[in-house]
Protein backbone atom coordinates (compact mmCIF):
# COMPACT_ATOMS: atom_id res chain seq x y z
CA UNK A 1 0.00 0.00 0.00
CA UNK A 2 1.28 3.63 -0.88
CA UNK A 3 1.94 6.27 2.28
CA UNK A 4 -0.15 8.90 -0.14
CA UNK A 5 -2.45 9.15 3.03
CA UNK A 6 -1.55 13.08 3.55
CA UNK A 7 -4.36 15.48 3.46
CA UNK A 8 -3.61 18.61 1.76
CA UNK A 9 -1.87 21.60 3.87
CA UNK A 10 -3.27 23.84 1.38
CA UNK A 11 -6.72 23.11 1.65
CA UNK A 12 -9.26 26.01 2.32
CA UNK A 13 -10.50 26.15 5.97
CA UNK A 14 -14.46 25.01 4.98
CA UNK A 15 -14.77 21.17 4.57
CA UNK A 16 -14.17 19.91 1.03
CA UNK A 17 -17.34 19.09 -1.00
CA UNK A 18 -17.63 15.54 -1.25
CA UNK A 19 -16.32 13.98 -4.07
CA UNK A 20 -17.19 10.97 -5.70
CA UNK A 21 -14.08 10.38 -7.52
CA UNK A 22 -12.53 7.24 -6.55
CA UNK A 23 -9.16 8.26 -8.04
CA UNK A 24 -9.53 5.45 -10.33
CA UNK A 25 -10.65 2.78 -7.59
CA UNK A 26 -13.73 1.90 -9.45
CA UNK A 27 -12.09 1.48 -12.74
CA UNK A 28 -9.29 -1.08 -10.91
CA UNK A 29 -12.60 -2.93 -9.08
CA UNK A 30 -14.07 -3.76 -12.63
CA UNK A 31 -11.42 -4.65 -14.27
CA UNK A 32 -9.91 -7.36 -11.45
CA UNK A 33 -12.85 -7.82 -9.28
CA UNK A 34 -11.58 -6.88 -6.15
CA UNK A 35 -12.66 -7.60 -3.19
CA UNK A 36 -15.26 -5.35 -1.24
CA UNK A 37 -12.41 -5.02 1.51
CA UNK A 38 -9.62 -4.16 -0.64
CA UNK A 39 -12.03 -1.52 -2.61
CA UNK A 40 -12.55 0.41 0.22
CA UNK A 41 -8.97 -0.15 1.17
CA UNK A 42 -7.65 1.66 -2.12
CA UNK A 43 -10.41 4.21 -1.75
CA UNK A 44 -8.76 4.90 2.42
CA UNK A 45 -5.02 4.95 0.68
CA UNK A 46 -5.78 6.88 -2.26
CA UNK A 47 -6.77 10.69 -3.03
CA UNK A 48 -10.12 10.07 -1.47
CA UNK A 49 -9.48 10.12 1.80
CA UNK A 50 -9.78 13.71 1.27
CA UNK A 51 -13.56 13.38 1.14
CA UNK A 52 -13.79 10.98 3.70
CA UNK A 53 -11.66 12.70 6.07
CA UNK A 54 -14.49 15.53 6.01
CA UNK A 55 -16.83 13.29 7.39
CA UNK A 56 -14.69 11.06 9.77
CA UNK A 57 -12.24 13.48 10.78
CA UNK A 58 -15.41 16.24 11.79
CA UNK A 59 -14.51 19.00 9.21
CA UNK A 60 -10.48 18.87 9.19
CA UNK A 61 -10.92 21.08 11.96
CA UNK A 62 -7.61 22.49 12.75
CA UNK A 63 -5.89 21.52 9.71
CA UNK A 64 -5.13 24.86 8.79
CA UNK A 65 -1.39 25.63 8.35
CA UNK A 66 -2.50 28.88 11.06
CA UNK A 67 -3.70 26.53 13.42
CA UNK A 68 -0.87 24.04 13.17
CA UNK A 69 1.57 26.15 13.36
CA UNK A 70 0.70 27.42 16.88
CA UNK A 71 3.87 27.98 19.12
CA UNK A 72 4.43 25.04 21.36
CA UNK A 73 1.93 22.43 19.49
CA UNK A 74 2.63 19.15 17.96
CA UNK A 75 3.93 18.61 14.62
CA UNK A 76 1.25 17.12 12.65
CA UNK A 77 3.50 15.63 10.06
CA UNK A 78 4.61 11.96 12.00
CA UNK A 79 7.06 9.46 11.46
CA UNK A 80 5.43 6.05 13.13
CA UNK A 81 6.83 3.03 13.63
CA UNK A 82 4.09 0.36 12.76
CA UNK A 83 5.08 -3.39 12.52
CA UNK A 84 8.70 -2.63 11.67
CA UNK A 85 7.86 -0.01 9.02
CA UNK A 86 8.87 3.79 9.12
CA UNK A 87 5.26 5.16 7.63
CA UNK A 88 4.90 8.79 7.34
CA UNK A 89 1.30 10.23 8.08
CA UNK A 90 -0.47 13.49 8.65
CA UNK A 91 -1.67 13.32 12.47
CA UNK A 92 -4.48 15.57 13.91
CA UNK A 93 -3.60 16.52 17.63
CA UNK A 94 -7.16 14.85 18.66
CA UNK A 95 -6.58 11.93 16.51
CA UNK A 96 -6.62 8.21 18.33
CA UNK A 97 -4.03 5.36 17.35
CA UNK A 98 -7.37 3.87 15.98
CA UNK A 99 -8.19 6.20 14.06
CA UNK A 100 -5.03 6.86 12.18
CA UNK A 101 -4.32 3.16 11.99
CA UNK A 102 -7.83 2.20 9.99
CA UNK A 103 -8.60 5.28 8.24
CA UNK A 104 -4.94 6.89 7.73
CA UNK A 105 -2.58 3.69 6.94
CA UNK A 106 -5.72 1.48 5.86
CA UNK A 107 -4.65 -0.92 8.38
CA UNK A 108 -8.14 -2.37 9.46
CA UNK A 109 -7.19 -5.87 11.18
CA UNK A 110 -7.70 -3.52 14.18
CA UNK A 111 -11.42 -2.97 15.14
CA UNK A 112 -13.11 -0.35 16.59
CA UNK A 113 -15.65 -1.85 19.08
CA UNK A 114 -16.46 1.01 21.77
CA UNK A 115 -14.32 3.67 21.27
CA UNK A 116 -14.26 4.07 25.10
CA UNK A 117 -11.72 1.68 26.46
CA UNK A 118 -14.59 -0.84 27.44
CA UNK A 119 -14.36 -3.79 25.46
CA UNK A 120 -10.63 -4.39 23.79
CA UNK A 121 -11.10 -4.85 20.02
CA UNK A 122 -9.05 -2.24 19.08
CA UNK A 123 -6.22 -3.89 21.02
CA UNK A 124 -2.22 -2.98 19.63
CA UNK A 125 1.12 -3.72 21.27
CA UNK A 126 2.97 -0.09 21.87
CA UNK A 127 6.77 -0.99 22.50
CA UNK A 128 5.28 -4.73 23.26
CA UNK A 129 2.49 -3.71 25.86
CA UNK A 130 -1.16 -3.96 25.18
CA UNK A 131 -2.71 -0.47 24.39
CA UNK A 132 -6.53 0.06 23.90
CA UNK A 133 -5.47 2.07 20.23
CA UNK A 134 -9.06 4.03 20.64
CA UNK A 135 -8.00 5.91 23.91
CA UNK A 136 -4.57 6.52 22.84
CA UNK A 137 -3.53 9.76 20.83
CA UNK A 138 -1.56 9.00 17.99
CA UNK A 139 0.81 11.76 19.12
CA UNK A 140 1.89 9.92 22.25
CA UNK A 141 3.61 7.20 20.09
CA UNK A 142 5.28 8.78 18.23
CA UNK A 143 9.03 7.40 19.20
CA UNK A 144 7.15 3.84 19.91
CA UNK A 145 6.94 1.08 18.19
CA UNK A 146 3.58 -0.06 17.24
CA UNK A 147 2.28 -3.48 16.77
CA UNK A 148 -0.90 -4.33 14.84
CA UNK A 149 -2.57 -7.67 13.71
CA UNK A 150 -1.02 -6.94 10.34
CA UNK A 151 2.40 -7.09 11.94
CA UNK A 152 2.40 -10.83 13.54
CA UNK A 153 2.50 -13.21 10.18
CA UNK A 154 5.98 -14.17 9.63
CA UNK A 155 8.30 -13.37 6.36
CA UNK A 156 6.34 -15.65 4.07
CA UNK A 157 2.99 -14.83 4.83
CA UNK A 158 2.77 -17.88 7.90
CA UNK A 159 0.46 -17.51 10.82
CA UNK A 160 1.70 -15.94 14.27
CA UNK A 161 1.53 -19.08 16.62
CA UNK A 162 -0.71 -17.02 18.36
CA UNK A 163 -3.23 -16.86 14.99
CA UNK A 164 -2.75 -20.72 13.79
CA UNK A 165 -3.58 -21.79 17.41
CA UNK A 166 -6.63 -19.67 17.91
CA UNK A 167 -7.48 -21.62 13.85
CA UNK A 168 -6.80 -24.76 15.00
CA UNK A 169 -9.27 -24.56 18.65
CA UNK A 170 -11.90 -22.82 16.60
CA UNK A 171 -11.65 -19.69 18.78
CA UNK A 172 -13.57 -17.36 17.26
CA UNK A 173 -17.37 -16.95 16.68
CA UNK A 174 -18.53 -13.98 15.10
CA UNK A 175 -14.89 -12.96 15.04
CA UNK A 176 -14.96 -9.30 15.85
CA UNK A 177 -12.90 -9.26 18.76
CA UNK A 178 -10.18 -11.72 17.89
CA UNK A 179 -7.60 -9.35 16.39
CA UNK A 180 -7.17 -7.55 20.13
CA UNK A 181 -7.57 -11.14 21.65
CA UNK A 182 -4.59 -12.16 19.69
CA UNK A 183 -2.86 -9.10 20.40
CA UNK A 184 -2.89 -9.66 24.27
CA UNK A 185 -2.42 -13.56 23.99
CA UNK A 186 0.90 -12.09 21.83
CA UNK A 187 2.26 -10.10 24.58
CA UNK A 188 1.54 -12.29 27.20
CA UNK A 189 3.29 -15.01 25.51
CA UNK A 190 6.66 -12.39 24.41
CA UNK A 191 6.81 -12.24 28.52
CA UNK A 192 5.65 -15.01 29.92
CA UNK A 193 6.26 -17.89 27.20
CA UNK A 194 4.37 -21.10 29.61
CA UNK A 195 1.60 -19.16 31.42
CA UNK A 196 -0.92 -20.77 33.62
CA UNK A 197 -4.91 -20.99 32.23
CA UNK A 198 -5.33 -17.88 35.04
CA UNK A 199 -2.86 -16.21 33.64
CA UNK A 200 -3.77 -16.67 30.43
CA UNK A 201 -7.35 -15.64 31.58
CA UNK A 202 -5.85 -12.39 33.45
CA UNK A 203 -4.39 -11.09 30.33
CA UNK A 204 -6.98 -11.61 28.29
CA UNK A 205 -9.26 -10.02 31.40
CA UNK A 206 -9.42 -6.90 28.94
CA UNK A 207 -10.67 -7.84 25.86
CA UNK A 208 -14.39 -8.70 25.78
CA UNK A 209 -16.03 -11.29 23.53
CA UNK A 210 -20.28 -10.61 23.10
CA UNK A 211 -20.01 -14.24 21.91
CA UNK A 212 -19.03 -15.76 24.67
CA UNK A 213 -16.00 -17.54 23.33
CA UNK A 214 -13.97 -16.72 26.18
CA UNK A 215 -12.68 -20.90 27.20
CA UNK A 216 -11.99 -20.87 23.50
CA UNK A 217 -10.00 -18.18 23.39
CA UNK A 218 -8.06 -19.79 26.34
CA UNK A 219 -7.55 -23.15 24.95
CA UNK A 220 -5.74 -20.89 22.09
CA UNK A 221 -3.44 -19.68 24.13
CA UNK A 222 -2.67 -22.47 26.06
CA UNK A 223 -2.08 -24.31 22.75
CA UNK A 224 0.07 -21.51 21.24
CA UNK A 225 2.42 -21.85 24.42
CA UNK A 226 2.62 -25.14 24.04
CA UNK A 227 3.30 -25.02 20.55
CA UNK A 228 5.74 -22.11 20.93
CA UNK B 1 -22.03 4.84 19.74
CA UNK B 2 -20.41 7.74 18.55
CA UNK B 3 -16.95 7.05 16.89
CA UNK B 4 -16.44 10.53 15.01
CA UNK B 5 -13.52 12.45 16.18
CA UNK B 6 -12.97 14.37 19.47
CA UNK B 7 -14.08 18.12 19.12
CA UNK B 8 -10.51 19.61 18.18
CA UNK B 9 -7.79 20.90 20.65
CA UNK B 10 -3.99 21.71 20.13
CA UNK B 11 -1.88 19.08 22.09
CA UNK B 12 1.36 20.35 23.58
CA UNK B 13 4.13 17.52 24.43
CA UNK B 14 6.52 19.44 27.21
CA UNK B 15 9.49 17.76 28.22
CA UNK B 16 9.77 18.83 31.98
CA UNK B 17 7.23 19.93 34.71
CA UNK B 18 8.50 24.20 34.29
CA UNK B 19 7.04 23.85 30.87
CA UNK B 20 4.05 21.96 31.55
CA UNK B 21 3.26 24.41 34.54
CA UNK B 22 3.48 27.52 32.23
CA UNK B 23 1.59 25.75 30.00
CA UNK B 24 -1.28 25.31 32.17
CA UNK B 25 -0.65 28.61 33.89
CA UNK B 26 -1.04 30.22 30.30
CA UNK B 27 -4.07 28.36 28.89
CA UNK B 28 -5.95 28.80 31.98
CA UNK B 29 -9.34 27.47 32.01
CA UNK B 30 -8.58 26.48 28.02
CA UNK B 31 -6.08 23.85 29.47
CA UNK B 32 -6.35 20.30 30.81
CA UNK B 33 -3.72 18.37 31.96
CA UNK B 34 -3.73 14.91 30.68
CA UNK B 35 -1.55 11.70 32.42
CA UNK B 36 -2.84 7.95 30.63
CA UNK B 37 -5.61 10.19 28.98
CA UNK B 38 -8.56 7.62 29.47
CA UNK B 39 -10.42 9.81 32.05
CA UNK B 40 -9.72 12.88 29.40
CA UNK B 41 -10.42 11.27 25.92
CA UNK B 42 -13.82 9.99 27.24
CA UNK B 43 -14.81 13.32 28.88
CA UNK B 44 -13.85 15.21 25.38
CA UNK B 45 -15.78 12.19 22.99
CA UNK B 46 -18.75 12.43 25.06
CA UNK B 47 -18.72 16.04 24.59
CA UNK B 48 -19.65 16.50 28.26
CA UNK B 49 -16.41 18.44 29.23
CA UNK B 50 -13.81 20.12 26.57
CA UNK B 51 -10.60 22.22 26.59
CA UNK B 52 -8.77 23.55 23.89
CA UNK B 53 -5.25 23.14 24.91
CA UNK B 54 -4.21 19.60 26.27
CA UNK B 55 -0.82 19.09 27.55
CA UNK B 56 0.13 15.91 27.63
CA UNK B 57 2.01 15.00 30.69
CA UNK B 58 3.88 11.55 28.96
CA UNK B 59 6.66 12.59 28.00
CA UNK B 60 8.18 14.21 31.41
CA UNK B 61 10.68 11.61 32.39
CA UNK B 62 11.13 13.17 35.92
CA UNK B 63 7.51 12.28 36.63
CA UNK B 64 8.38 8.43 36.06
CA UNK B 65 9.91 5.88 38.20
CA UNK B 66 9.85 4.49 41.87
CA UNK B 67 12.78 5.54 44.01
CA UNK B 68 13.85 5.04 47.29
CA UNK B 69 13.80 7.68 49.97
CA UNK B 70 14.94 7.42 53.00
CA UNK B 71 12.97 4.13 54.94
CA UNK B 72 10.10 4.80 52.17
CA UNK B 73 9.67 4.98 48.60
CA UNK B 74 8.70 8.00 46.20
CA UNK B 75 6.57 7.18 42.92
CA UNK B 76 6.37 9.53 40.35
CA UNK B 77 2.59 10.64 39.31
CA UNK B 78 3.45 9.46 35.65
CA UNK B 79 4.16 5.86 36.77
CA UNK B 80 1.91 3.49 35.52
CA UNK B 81 -0.23 0.90 37.52
CA UNK B 82 1.48 -2.13 36.06
CA UNK B 83 4.48 -1.17 36.64
CA UNK B 84 3.29 -0.20 40.40
CA UNK B 85 1.67 -3.17 40.63
CA UNK B 86 4.74 -5.34 39.28
CA UNK B 87 7.30 -3.57 41.76
CA UNK B 88 9.72 -5.19 43.82
CA UNK B 89 10.16 -1.96 45.83
CA UNK B 90 6.05 -2.04 46.45
CA UNK B 91 5.57 -5.76 46.52
CA UNK B 92 7.92 -6.95 49.07
CA UNK B 93 6.57 -3.40 51.60
CA UNK B 94 3.97 -1.88 50.58
CA UNK B 95 1.82 -4.77 48.97
CA UNK B 96 -1.51 -2.85 49.82
CA UNK B 97 -0.67 -0.75 47.34
CA UNK B 98 0.53 -3.18 44.72
CA UNK B 99 -2.46 -4.94 45.14
CA UNK B 100 -5.17 -2.04 44.91
CA UNK B 101 -2.86 -0.96 41.22
CA UNK B 102 -3.59 -4.26 40.12
CA UNK B 103 -7.49 -4.00 40.54
CA UNK B 104 -7.94 -0.93 38.73
CA UNK B 105 -9.73 -1.46 35.62
CA UNK B 106 -8.13 -3.91 33.03
CA UNK B 107 -4.71 -4.81 32.14
CA UNK B 108 -4.79 -2.29 28.68
CA UNK B 109 -5.68 0.63 31.03
CA UNK B 110 -3.40 0.03 33.71
CA UNK B 111 -0.35 -0.18 31.33
CA UNK B 112 -1.23 3.39 30.49
CA UNK B 113 -2.79 4.67 33.14
CA UNK B 114 -0.78 6.60 35.88
CA UNK B 115 -0.94 6.82 39.45
CA UNK B 116 -1.19 10.41 39.15
CA UNK B 117 -4.69 9.84 37.27
CA UNK B 118 -6.12 7.27 39.06
CA UNK B 119 -5.71 9.48 42.04
CA UNK B 120 -6.84 12.44 40.49
CA UNK B 121 -9.67 11.01 38.12
CA UNK B 122 -13.25 12.60 38.50
CA UNK B 123 -16.33 11.15 39.79
CA UNK B 124 -18.14 8.35 38.06
CA UNK B 125 -21.66 9.71 39.08
CA UNK B 126 -23.44 8.45 35.53
CA UNK B 127 -25.87 11.69 35.36
CA UNK B 128 -22.37 13.93 35.79
CA UNK B 129 -20.17 12.00 32.61
CA UNK B 130 -23.71 12.10 30.84
CA UNK B 131 -23.08 15.55 30.76
CA UNK B 132 -26.30 16.75 32.50
CA UNK B 133 -25.73 20.40 34.72
CA UNK B 134 -26.20 19.11 38.14
CA UNK B 135 -24.54 20.69 41.13
CA UNK B 136 -21.01 19.12 40.54
CA UNK B 137 -21.29 20.32 36.82
CA UNK B 138 -22.07 23.85 37.96
CA UNK B 139 -25.78 23.95 37.69
CA UNK B 140 -28.33 23.82 40.72
CA UNK B 141 -29.88 20.00 40.82
CA UNK B 142 -28.74 16.46 41.50
CA UNK B 143 -30.28 13.61 38.88
CA UNK B 144 -28.72 10.87 41.44
CA UNK B 145 -30.73 11.54 44.55
CA UNK B 146 -34.27 11.97 43.75
CA UNK B 147 -36.78 9.23 44.17
CA UNK B 148 -36.54 7.49 40.57
CA UNK B 149 -32.67 8.81 40.24
CA UNK B 150 -30.42 5.53 40.01
CA UNK B 151 -27.97 5.37 42.97
CA UNK B 152 -27.13 2.04 43.62
CA UNK B 153 -23.35 3.49 43.09
CA UNK B 154 -23.36 6.63 45.38
CA UNK B 155 -22.64 6.99 48.51
CA UNK B 156 -23.60 6.15 52.51
CA UNK B 157 -21.92 9.21 54.02
CA UNK B 158 -20.74 12.88 53.24
CA UNK B 159 -24.05 13.76 50.67
CA UNK B 160 -23.70 17.69 50.57
CA UNK B 161 -26.21 18.16 47.16
CA UNK B 162 -23.63 15.62 45.32
CA UNK B 163 -23.89 12.13 46.41
CA UNK B 164 -21.01 10.74 44.33
CA UNK B 165 -18.23 8.73 45.50
CA UNK B 166 -14.65 8.34 45.30
CA UNK B 167 -13.59 6.18 42.43
CA UNK B 168 -10.42 5.31 42.97
CA UNK B 169 -9.17 1.93 44.40
CA UNK B 170 -5.43 3.34 45.22
CA UNK B 171 -6.67 6.26 47.15
CA UNK B 172 -7.81 4.32 50.01
CA UNK B 173 -4.15 2.55 50.25
CA UNK B 174 -2.84 5.89 50.21
CA UNK B 175 -4.44 7.08 53.07
CA UNK B 176 -3.88 3.51 54.76
CA UNK B 177 0.04 4.07 54.27
CA UNK B 178 0.11 7.80 55.23
CA UNK B 179 1.03 8.92 51.84
CA UNK B 180 2.16 12.49 51.88
CA UNK B 181 1.27 13.70 48.21
CA UNK B 182 3.70 16.17 46.35
CA UNK B 183 2.15 19.28 44.63
CA UNK B 184 4.02 21.37 42.03
CA UNK B 185 3.04 25.07 41.09
CA UNK B 186 4.90 27.61 39.72
CA UNK B 187 6.21 29.23 43.28
CA UNK B 188 7.09 25.81 44.47
CA UNK B 189 6.14 22.25 46.06
CA UNK B 190 3.82 21.31 49.16
CA UNK B 191 3.07 18.35 50.28
CA UNK B 192 -0.60 17.22 51.52
CA UNK B 193 -1.73 14.12 53.54
CA UNK B 194 -3.11 11.53 51.54
CA UNK B 195 -6.32 12.12 53.73
CA UNK B 196 -6.61 15.82 53.34
CA UNK B 197 -5.51 15.85 49.54
CA UNK B 198 -9.19 14.43 48.56
CA UNK B 199 -11.75 16.56 49.50
CA UNK B 200 -15.87 16.47 49.47
CA UNK B 201 -18.31 18.55 48.27
CA UNK B 202 -18.64 20.02 51.40
CA UNK B 203 -15.32 21.89 50.41
CA UNK B 204 -15.25 22.30 46.51
CA UNK B 205 -18.27 20.54 44.67
CA UNK B 206 -16.45 21.41 41.36
CA UNK B 207 -13.12 19.03 41.92
CA UNK B 208 -12.33 16.05 44.12
CA UNK B 209 -8.64 16.91 45.33
CA UNK B 210 -6.70 20.00 46.87
CA UNK B 211 -5.02 20.32 43.89
CA UNK B 212 -5.66 24.05 42.80
CA UNK B 213 -5.70 25.31 39.52
CA UNK B 214 -2.25 25.76 38.13
CA UNK B 215 -0.94 22.82 40.35
CA UNK B 216 0.16 19.27 39.44
CA UNK B 217 1.01 16.54 41.44
CA UNK B 218 4.11 15.41 40.33
CA UNK B 219 5.37 12.26 43.11
CA UNK B 220 3.64 10.74 46.09
CA UNK B 221 6.06 9.78 49.01
CA UNK B 222 5.31 6.98 50.93
CA UNK B 223 6.88 6.69 54.52
CA UNK B 224 8.45 3.55 56.11
CA UNK B 225 5.93 3.38 58.78
CA UNK B 226 3.46 0.93 57.92
CA UNK B 227 5.97 -1.21 56.03
CA UNK B 228 5.74 -4.93 55.57
CA UNK B 229 2.30 -4.32 58.36
CA UNK B 230 0.30 -6.80 57.92
CA UNK B 231 -2.14 -5.41 54.72
CA UNK B 232 -5.57 -6.31 53.18
CA UNK B 233 -7.53 -4.87 50.39
CA UNK B 234 -10.15 -6.38 48.64
CA UNK B 235 -12.59 -4.52 45.83
CA UNK B 236 -16.05 -5.60 45.34
CA UNK B 237 -17.14 -4.50 41.84
CA UNK B 238 -20.01 -5.99 39.41
CA UNK B 239 -17.36 -7.46 36.98
CA UNK B 240 -13.59 -8.45 37.84
CA UNK B 241 -12.47 -6.50 35.21
CA UNK B 242 -13.26 -2.74 34.16
CA UNK B 243 -15.33 -2.07 36.90
CA UNK B 244 -15.40 0.69 39.54
CA UNK B 245 -16.01 -0.42 43.32
CA UNK B 246 -18.91 -0.85 44.72
CA UNK B 247 -17.00 -0.86 47.75
CA UNK B 248 -13.00 -1.47 48.36
CA UNK B 249 -10.81 -1.94 51.57
CA UNK B 250 -7.42 -1.02 52.42
CA UNK B 251 -6.03 -1.67 55.80
CA UNK B 252 -2.60 -1.60 57.27
CA UNK B 253 -2.16 -3.78 60.86
CA UNK B 254 0.46 -4.43 63.02
CA UNK B 255 0.42 -7.06 65.67
CA UNK B 256 2.43 -7.43 68.65
CA UNK B 257 1.86 -10.38 71.61
CA UNK B 258 -0.99 -11.32 69.59
CA UNK B 259 -3.27 -7.74 69.58
CA UNK B 260 -3.19 -5.12 67.19
CA UNK B 261 -1.29 -2.35 68.39
CA UNK B 262 -1.23 -0.03 65.43
CA UNK B 263 -3.93 -0.09 62.66
CA UNK B 264 -5.09 2.29 59.52
CA UNK B 265 -8.28 1.80 57.13
CA UNK B 266 -9.96 3.11 55.03
CA UNK B 267 -12.95 2.37 52.33
CA UNK B 268 -13.43 3.63 49.10
CA UNK B 269 -16.41 4.35 46.69
CA UNK B 270 -18.85 5.15 50.12
CA UNK B 271 -18.66 8.93 49.99
CA UNK B 272 -16.68 11.63 48.27
CA UNK B 273 -13.50 10.68 49.52
CA UNK B 274 -11.32 7.75 50.67
CA UNK B 275 -13.45 6.95 54.08
CA UNK B 276 -10.98 6.39 56.85
CA UNK B 277 -12.87 4.32 59.53
CA UNK B 278 -11.23 5.79 62.63
CA UNK B 279 -13.85 4.43 64.86
CA UNK B 280 -12.82 0.72 63.81
CA UNK B 281 -8.99 1.55 64.39
CA UNK B 282 -9.90 2.83 67.74
CA UNK B 283 -12.42 -0.03 68.72
CA UNK B 284 -10.16 -2.93 67.76
CA UNK B 285 -6.43 -1.41 68.92
CA UNK B 286 -4.98 -3.96 71.76
CA UNK B 287 -7.36 -6.30 71.12
CA UNK B 288 -6.79 -10.01 68.64
CA UNK B 289 -7.43 -9.88 65.35
CA UNK B 290 -10.03 -12.31 65.86
CA UNK B 291 -13.91 -13.43 64.81
CA UNK B 292 -15.26 -11.41 67.63
CA UNK B 293 -12.86 -8.60 67.15
CA UNK B 294 -13.51 -8.31 63.46
CA UNK B 295 -17.69 -8.70 64.11
CA UNK B 296 -17.48 -5.30 66.29
CA UNK B 297 -15.75 -4.02 63.98
CA UNK B 298 -18.00 -4.80 61.19
CA UNK B 299 -20.80 -3.27 63.21
CA UNK B 300 -18.94 -0.13 63.90
CA UNK B 301 -17.63 0.71 60.40
CA UNK B 302 -21.10 0.88 59.13
CA UNK B 303 -22.54 3.37 62.05
CA UNK B 304 -24.27 6.20 61.07
CA UNK B 305 -24.71 5.30 57.28
CA UNK B 306 -27.22 6.97 55.43
CA UNK B 307 -28.20 5.45 52.25
CA UNK B 308 -29.92 6.30 49.07
CA UNK B 309 -32.96 4.38 47.29
CA UNK B 310 -30.69 1.84 45.68
CA UNK B 311 -28.11 1.47 47.25
CA UNK B 312 -28.46 -0.09 51.29
CA UNK B 313 -26.69 -2.91 50.35
CA UNK B 314 -23.34 -1.49 50.45
CA UNK B 315 -23.62 -1.16 54.71
CA UNK B 316 -23.48 -5.11 54.87
CA UNK B 317 -20.97 -5.42 51.94
CA UNK B 318 -18.84 -2.82 53.87
CA UNK B 319 -19.28 -4.42 56.63
CA UNK B 320 -17.76 -7.82 55.62
CA UNK B 321 -15.09 -6.29 54.48
CA UNK B 322 -13.90 -4.53 57.18
CA UNK B 323 -14.66 -8.05 59.16
CA UNK B 324 -12.48 -9.79 56.75
CA UNK B 325 -9.73 -6.66 57.10
CA UNK B 326 -9.40 -7.85 60.37
CA UNK B 327 -9.85 -11.55 60.56
CA UNK B 328 -7.77 -12.49 57.01
CA UNK B 329 -5.23 -9.69 57.10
Amino acid sequence: MSDNNSVDLTAPTSPPEPRLDTGGAMETLGRSKASRRSFIKGVVASGAVVSSAGYVFGGLSGCTPEQAATPGGVERLLRLNINGEMRSVDVLPNETLAMTLRYKLGLTGTKLGCDRGECGACTVLVDGVPNYSCSTLTHTVRSKEVRTIEGLEGANGELHPVQQAMIDELSPQCGFCTPGQIMSAVALLETNPSPTRDEARHALSGNLCRCGAYDHYLNAVMRAAQSA
Amino acid sequence: MSKDMMPHFELYQPDSVETALDLLGRFGEDGWAMAGGHDTLDWFKDRAKYAANVVDLGGIESLRGIRAVGDGIEIGAMTTLTEIANSDAVQSRFSVLSSAAGRVASPQIRNVGTLGGNLNQDARCWYYRYGVDCYRAGGNTCYADTPEGQNREHCLWGADRCVAVSPSDVAPAMVVLDARMVIRSADGEREVAAEDYFIGPEIDIERMTAVEPGELLTAVRIPGDWANARFYFEKVADRNTWDFPLVNIASAMVVENGAISRIRMAAGAVQCTPRRLSVVEEVVTGSPPDEETAALAGQAAVRGATPLNFNHFKIPLLENLVKRAIRDA
